[in-house]
């Protein structure tokens, strides 16, 4: 499905990205993590083409990425970023429909589409006219999901796509989103920082660090296999303070 | 689009104002620019759009008349006899008549008035004396006369006099006009030489005596016009024509003194004449100055929407260049910010030699007076304002939004299309708000080099010293045109900045 081969990326002198291979296998949720900057945000740019990589090479489904066939592959890709990135000069409505009516598909197909990935994403159908700026955090998410989602992508690309939602919310889509991801299928890379987001989202957890994979597995590989103390250091300092609770609940 | 028609139809209404029917023309003094503007109003009250121009001395304006310039102007019998065709022989109207029409040009019946040589008196001795005529002063051997030395010099003058009447006086001095005019009223002498027409004559209560036996030269005030303007506009040279025989020396006099003494606008004299006289209405000149003003204001927006249209054409591609390649960028926005620090009065005149230049290696004929060098000077001071707007609009546009864009994987041209140039419109638009405000207030420099506009009721205003035409005439309306530009670019926007973009500045 998706192959990245010993790819690099610097900025400068700094090393975004050590030489990193890496398999994403088909109709599943791989979730990349790690603390900031540790490079997972630059992996999943230089999928899409927004960065190219020094070295190495990416392929999707077999073709390799170049510059040219770039704009083309790019159409059978899904990518969310945190807050939406939405074009705030158009309405919900065309935001999702843009690309579509762009390459001149059916009017009546872009219709059906539509309606149909807003009851996907549990979208009121009604908002649709409305503006990003008219609408909640949550809602801007779920609108750039269907962008994502509307020429329906064989894989799609999430960039902490939660991160600045409030809890509830957050909690909220989460939710939303796995039953998404199961109902369609496909292949999914995302990015995150929250290691609870990580294994209720993804079946496969890379984690990272300073530019290099420091271990992927599932999120029981992690944690009861940790490759070293980072690993288990990073687990733990994301634990939840309910855990506590019941951890001293626990003990005798 | 809207906009787009409007602007379309503002500049062809500009440009059919800005050619007048009929141009008049006068020479320079005072009693000159009554009658121009006499005709040039009588010309307008049929209908037409008229220019009227002061130039210069008479050669300056009969080669004006003779070459096409002007349409006509209002000279003296005299002087065509005496100094334009002093070569020929002429001695009576038919045959003057006969000469002018080689040249294509008629004239009128005299106006009226003849303004030549006169002998002045102080009008309280005159009166004690019982002197009315010239010949009367042969019965006052004993007065003393100071005469300028011209008049004094002059076969003409007091030679011919002194003979034809056979005047006995022999205390006769040469002195300066002015000294002349005080030695009158001390008493120090009893008569001096004038012009028949002069307002000094009111204003110090002179008697002129009369001419009776015709021996100074007639110099009586007629229309020159060409012969063509009786077939192009024939109602306007009929108008004019209700002048003729209707112009006393007391009138003129009065008129001149109004003009010379009191520095009334010239405007406003003619008119109360012509209504009073002839029963035209020009009245209190308002519907003249509404005129002159939709004129002026219709010229000016010719030269701004000419210039920025221009200016917009190639200034946001190359901000668009310019925000795409950084180094190409900062050339550009680095050249035309030079071209906005060169002072607007220098740009202006440096387009007078470059014009010339361009003519010269070329052999294209563009004028350097005119509509073009301001237009030209405007769309070089439009540019800055566009340029930089269309490059920090598109550059200001948040890297999520353009990287969303490229990855949809919409290509570049449509990105900037459909994605960038949206996000910037208001941006630009305001650089082009900005380019237009500005160039409406540079516009009124542009009457310097004769493109009309508000700056003409300015620049004649300030010749005149008649810091009401200054004011009313130019600043205010260039002012008041200034805010419909700006008012006009705020419903634009909301024509076309994009709902969104105008829904977000107000959360």
């Amino acid at each position: 499905m998706l192959f990245l081969e010993e790819i690099s990326k610097k900025y400068g002198t700094t090393a975004a990205l050590r030489p990193t291979t890496l398999e994403v296998p088909p109709r599943q949720t791989l979730v990349l993590i790690g603390p900031s900057g540790c490079g997972k945000s630059t992996l999943l740019r230089i999928i899409i083409g927004l960065v190219r990589s020094d070295s190495g090479a990416v392929f999707f489904e077999n073709e390799r990425l170049t510059a040219d066939n770039v704009l083309q592959l790019r159409r059978r890709m899904g990518y969310v970023i945190q807050d939406g990135g939405l074009f705030p000069h158009l309405s919900a409505r065309d935001n999702v429909t843009l690309m579509a009516r762009y390459l001149k598909r059916d009017a009546g197909w872009i219709e059906n589409r539509l309606l149909e990935l807003a009851q996907l994403t549990q979208f009121p159908a009604d908002a649709l006219e409305r503006y990003p700026v008219q609408l909640s955090g949550g809602q801007r998410q779920r609108v750039s999901l269907m962008r994502a989602l509307m020429l329906d992508p064989d894989l799609l690309l999430l960039d902490e796509p939660l991160g600045a939602l409030d809890p509830i919310i957050r909690s909220e889509l989460q939710r939303d989103l796995k039953q998404i991801f199961r109902t369609l299928g496909k292949t999914v890379v995302l990015v995150t920082h929250d290691m609870g987001e990580a294994g209720y989202l993804g079946d496969q957890i890379v984690l990272m660090r300073d530019g290099e994979v420091v271990q992927q597995g599932t999120l029981a590989e992690l944690v009861q296999q940790p490759a070293n103390d980072f690993v288990t250091s990073f687990i733990n300092a994301q634990r939840s303070p309910l855990e506590s609770i019941h951890a001293k609940d626990a003990s005798p | 689009m809207k906009p787009t028609w409007l602007i379309v139809l503002t500049i062809a209404v500009a440009a059919g104002c800005a050619a007048p029917d009929i141009r008049i023309g006068s020479k320079r003094d005072v009693e000159g620019e009554i009658l121009g503007v006499m005709f040039a109003q009588l010309a307008q009250s049929t209908g037409a759009s008229v220019e009227y121009q002061r130039l210069g001395g008479t050669e300056i304006v009969w080669q004006a008349l003779i070459s096409g310039d002007i349409d006509a102007y209002p000279e003296y019998t005299g002087t065509l006899t005496r100094q334009i065709f002093s070569r020929r022989d002429i001695q009576t109207e038919d045959q003057l008549r006969q000469v002018l029409a080689e040249y294509g040009i008629r004239m009128s019946k005299p106006l009226g008035f003849n303004n030549t040589y006169a002998i002045g008196m102080q009008e309280s001795v005159a009166e004690k004396l019982k002197i009315r005529k010239i010949s009367d002063l042969r019965q006052h051997p004993d007065l003393k006369f100071g005469f300028t030395n011209e008049f004094l010099g002059r076969a003409d003058g007091w030679q011919q006099i002194k003979a034809a009447y056979k005047l006995p006086q022999q205390n006769v001095i040469g002195m300066q006009h002015a000294a002349a005019y005080q030695a009158l009223l001390s008493g120090d002498i009893a008569a001096t030489d004038l012009y028949s027409t002069d307002p000094d004559i009111r204003q110090f209560h002179l008697r002129v005596l009369q001419d009776d036996l015709e021996v100074f030269p007639q110099y009586k005030a007629v229309l020159l016009y060409r012969q063509e303007l009786q077939d192009r506009h024939p109602r306007a040279i009929e108008a004019m024509l209700r002048l003729e025989g209707r112009i006393s020396e007391e009138e003129i006099i009065e008129m001149n003194r109004r003009r010379k003494i009191d520095r009334e606008p010239p405007r406003v004299i003619t008119s109360q004449f012509l209504e009073r006289e002839l029963g035209i209405r020009i009245g209190d000149s308002t519907r003249q100055i509404v005129n002159s003003l939709i004129r002026n204001a219709a010229i000016h927006l010719y030269l701004v929407a000419i210039s920025l249209m221009a200016a917009i054409v190639l200034a946001i591609p190359l901000g668009i260049a310019a925000a795409r390649r950084p180094a190409l960028g900062q050339t550009v926005l680095a050249v035309v910010g030079i071209l906005q620090t060169v002072p607007s009065l220098a740009l202006l005149v440096f387009m007078i030699p470059l014009l010339a230049y361009i003519s010269s290696r070329t052999g294209v004929r563009l004028p350097g007076t005119g509509n073009l060098p301001a237009i030209l000077a405007l769309f070089l001071y439009s540019l800055l304002p566009i340029v930089r707007n269309t490059y920090v609009g598109l550059h200001e546009i948040p890297v999520s939004l353009r990287e969303s864009a490229q990855a949809l994987g919409l290509p570049a041209g449509a990105r900037l299309w459909l994605i960038e140039l949206p996000l910037a419109t208001r941006t630009i638009l305001a650089g082009i708000k900005t380019a237009a405000v500005i160039n409406v207030g540079t516009a009124t420099i542009g009457a310097l080099v004769g493109a009309g506009g508000f700056g003409q009721p300015i620049l004649t205003g300030l010749n005149l010293n008649d810091s009401s035409m200054v004011f009313w005439q130019g600043a205010l309306p260039a002012a008041c045109l200034a805010l419909i530009v700006q008012g006009i670019f705020e419903i634009i926007e909301r024509a076309v900045v994009p709902k969104g973009l105008r829904l977000s500045t107000k959360v």
